[in-house]
């Protein structure tokens, strides 16, 4: 469980770091706690995953990644480790899934690919499935079309910041 | 956004230093004195090229939880739908696919419970069925967007 003074801190820097030559010690300020009281809670926060990332979040869109595509499959239950572990480490896969499969939706095994056209992406999608071997799988490309809301760091007294889905 | 923004921007996605002066330790990789970094750094946030420089939390350790939703939405509700489900505070993004199930969304909550809730309370003011596809397995990514 988190101590207080830990999720005081949290919800201090939720919304981010000062950008100043001391921003640990600006926020101990904040939090009235010491500099170095900062920096060894908040350096136990990374090294325990609680803190999954520290420095720029970037939104795809700003940077010109406008085409977005969730690409599914349905894979065996036995490959789909196998497989999930293979399409990560591909540099432009920017998050990988297993999934419950639905009625009517039969896929278990989703990545989101960012590109910055659809002609790239639609190649990404082309050399994943050759070298991971996907091409026998049911297989469904859902571009994004509009993005109707993405909000960054919400954090209400004791709710994290949310990584993107 | 000239070469150095970019440097320093995909500099920065890998990570930030927890120490007494962290700006300077990045300016001094970057080549850059501590003052020009933090200039830098303040333009990108005011002109919105960089939205956040701070946290992500991992949502599940810090007690909350995540799933990803989708609705097969009528095209001829498609912008009322869209309405009442983005007014659920819950909902993180929320995005339009080219796909029969064409809408699809994340939720965030403060507690495992509340995921359930919100999407019965959705379906409820809909009248659609929510599919829930909450993660089983995540496989590790390592997430950066050259600038």
């Amino acid at each position: 469980m988190l101590e207080a003074k830990d999720r005081q801190l949290l919800e201090q820097i939720q919304q981010g770091l000062p950008v100043c030559s001391r921003p640990y010690f600006e926020i101990g300020r904040l939090c009235d706690m010491s500099e170095a009281e900062v920096i060894e809670r908040l350096s136990r926060l990374k090294a325990q995953g609680l803190i999954k990332r520290l420095g720029v979040i970037v939104k795809h869109r700003q940077l010109g990644y406008r085409a977005n595509a969730m690409v599914v499959w349905n894979v065996p239950d036995n490959l789909i480790k196998q497989l999930g572990g293979h399409i990560s480490q591909f540099s432009f896969v920017t998050l990988c899934y297993q999934r419950p499969r639905q009625p009517g939706w039969p896929h278990n095994l989703y990545c989101m690919i960012h590109g910055k056209d659809k002609a790239t992406v639609l190649q990404q999608i082309e050399q994943l499935v050759a070298a991971c071997g996907l091409n026998n799988f049911d297989q469904e490309i859902l571009f994004s079309r509009r993005c109707f809301k993405q909000r960054g760091a919400v954090y209400q007294k004791t709710k994290p910041a949310l990584a993107d889905g | 956004m000239d070469d150095l923004d970019k440097l320093l921007i995909n500099t920065l996605q890998n990570g930030f230093p927890i120490c007494d002066s962290p700006y300077q330790r990045v300016a001094t990789q970057l080549g850059l004195t501590e003052q020009e970094l933090l200039g830098r750094l303040k333009a990108l946030l005011a002109n919105g090229t960089l939205t956040r420089f701070g946290p992500l939390y991992h949502a599940e350790l810090m007690g909350g939880a995540l799933t990803l939703a989708a609705v097969k939405v009528p095209t001829e509700r498609f912008d009322q739908v869209t309405e009442t489900i983005n007014s659920f505070p819950e909902v993180a993004h929320n995005y339009a696919r080219s796909h029969e199930l064409n809408m699809w969304f994340v939720l965030a909550t403060e507690t495992p419970e509340q995921i359930q809730k919100t999407i019965s309370a959705i379906e409820q003011k809909t009248g659609l069925t929510v599919h829930n596809m909450p993660k089983i397995t995540e496989y590790f990514v390592n997430l950066k967007l050259e600038a």
